[in-house]
């Protein structure tokens, strides 16, 4: 009987497919090189001294991380000048840069924090559930929350806040609205929409369902003013390209923590040891500054900080 | 339910809201409409064509775009104005294009001989079709703008994310998003509101169907 030839002859893929393997191998051993070389050559973000191998008690989380020479911190991707995802893939703002102050005082490079995304809405279970070491994400502290979490900090005091056109000198306060006969815009369903209400009647306060369009309705004229959290109006004046300016009389207080896992207290004194050194040796400001203070016009102090429980 | 019942005031609010706007886009999109099937029958061609383009452009695009042009294109072109006119008047242009096809069908339902008719008596084309075409049509698309009414009520929910506020639908976030009240109870208040206004129109739909039958 005849054997088709094809069934006995080598498969003819097959030196080539050899040959493929090691092309592959070739090219991810060139782009580790790389990476490795991009990671030395890192400059962004603040310079910050980096502990030498600092001890701890066994059994704490310092101890846990410097060990490990590791962390994943949880932060916001979306937040302009705060915590936002850049093209390159690194995570830049204020809560990322106080994240490296902290990370330093445990001994790990910046290089060695994996940022990890936090929504709003996730910030409390990925603590819980250990999928982050701690979180730095505009996350204010409130008592609902702290019965979930604990917080270090606060590390910085955020604000409700009006943002008007850079030519607007009517509006100076929220006080001034009602005798401006102020249109307001804010979001829909959000805490200042429900706040502002104490200072502009209702059939001057408009509302949509993004920031972004209230922005829009302000440089077009149909709004006199925007309200929100201060944080959140220096991301509109930044992508503005200034046209927009803040108030700068904030009459709200959120205070910014660090969530960690509740009942955490050593953590919690020692992330509020790392915001103290900061703040007094000037990395604290320079943090601000390289970030938020582009656009904000003064740099914060550390605000009090809250007793650990 | 608690929720319903301890905000009773700004359901009732926004329940209000909707039927100001609603009154007055109906109003404003029934003579609208009439007028764009006068247009769309008339015996002059730019007319009809205007009629045409009008329903074509206006019936095909999403009232969501509809309703961005009007707050966002306008204030971009130098126009302002409140958002309440833009809402209502973007809603009206949508719905008057629906009302418009549906006269257009009443008024191709009267036999062609009674058109023929008020003609031959000397009647011009306007007279013939607002004393003799109009109301015989009119019995015919009561139905059809019931159903138009219906789905103007509650494309009003939409007119409330373009800077309208005070609606019933906005209603649901400042409860639901600003309050933090769970939404399940929150909706379900909002969908009673819409009620409250649909089902007596239907009704009144059917009281009007009644009055206006003619026995063949």
């Amino acid at each position: 009987m005849r054997i088709p030839r094809f069934l006995i002859q080598q498969h003819p893929f097959q030196p080539h497919s050899l040959r493929r393997r090691r092309l592959v191998t070739a090219v991810l051993a060139g782009a580790v090189a790389l990476a490795a070389a991009g990671c030395g050559s890192d400059t962004t973000g603040t310079e910050t001294e980096i502990q030498d191998k600092p001890t701890f008690a066994t059994g704490t989380t310092m101890a846990k991380l410097a060990e490990a020479g590791k962390v994943t911190v949880g932060t916001k991707f979306d937040q302009p000048l705060f915590g936002l995802k850049g093209l390159n893939g690194e995570i830049a703002g204020f809560d990322a840069e106080i994240a490296k102050i902290i990370s330093a005082g445990l001994g790990i490079n910046p290089g060695d924090i994996t940022f990890v995304e936090t929504p709003s809405a996730q910030r409390e279970g990925a603590i819980q559930q250990g999928k982050v070491d701690f979180v730095v994400a505009t996350y204010t502290i409130n008592d609902k929350r702290k019965q979930l979490v604990s917080f270090a900090g606060p590390y910085y005091q955020a604000g409700q806040d009006i943002m008007v056109k850079k030519d607007n000198t009517t509006i100076t306060g929220p006080e001034s609205l009602r005798a401006a006969n102020a249109k307001v815009c804010s979001v829909s369903g959000s805490t200042p929409a429900e706040k502002i209400k104490e200072y502009v009647d209702a059939s001057n306060i408009v509302l949509f369902d993004v920031y972004s369009k209230c922005a829009d309705a302000l440089r077009t004229g149909q709004v006199d003013a925007v309200t929100t959290d201060n944080v959140v109006l220096l991301g509109l004046v930044d992508s503005s390209g200034s046209a927009f300016k803040i108030v700068g009389k904030p009459f709200t207080t959120e205070p910014y923590g660090i969530g960690i896992k509740k009942g955490d207290t050593a953590f919690c004194q020692f992330i509020d040891e790392q915001l103290t050194a900061a703040s007094a040796d000037g990395r604290y400001a320079k943090a601000w500054e390289s970030t938020a203070g582009k656009v904000a016009k003064t740099t914060p102090t550390l605000p009090t900080l809250a007793p650990c429980s | 339910m608690d929720v319903i019942t301890d905000n009773l005031g700004l359901y009732a609010d926004g329940l209000l809201g909707t039927l100001k706007i609603c009154g007055l886009v109906a109003v404003a999109a029934l003579l609208l409409g009439i007028v764009l099937a006068g247009f769309r029958v008339s015996p002059v061609p730019p007319l009809r064509a205007v009629g045409t383009a009008y329903v074509t452009l206006v019936r095909n695009c999403p009232l969501t775009i509809v309703l961005f042009a009007f707050a966002f294109g306008l204030p971009e072109a130098g126009v302002n104005g409140s958002y309440f006119t833009f809402g209502a008047v973007g809603l009206t242009i949508y719905t008057a294009a629906f009302v418009c096809e549906a006269v257009r069908s009443g008024i191709g339902a009267v036999e062609a001989g009674q058109a023929e008719a008020a003609r031959s008596i000397g009647l011009t084309f306007g007279q013939s079709l607002r004393l003799v075409v109009l109301p015989q049509a009119i019995r015919a698309v009561i139905p059809p703008l019931g159903n138009v009414a219906i789905a103007m009520v509650k494309n009003s929910a939409i007119v409330g994310a373009f800077g309208v506020g005070g609606e019933l639908y906005s209603v649901a976030s400042t409860l639901n998003g600003a309050r933090g009240e769970p939404a399940l109870p929150v909706y379900s208040g909002v969908v009673i509101g819409y009620l409250v206004i649909i089902i007596p129109a239907g009704l009144l739909v059917l009281v009007a169907e009644k009055r206006f039958r003619v026995t063949r």
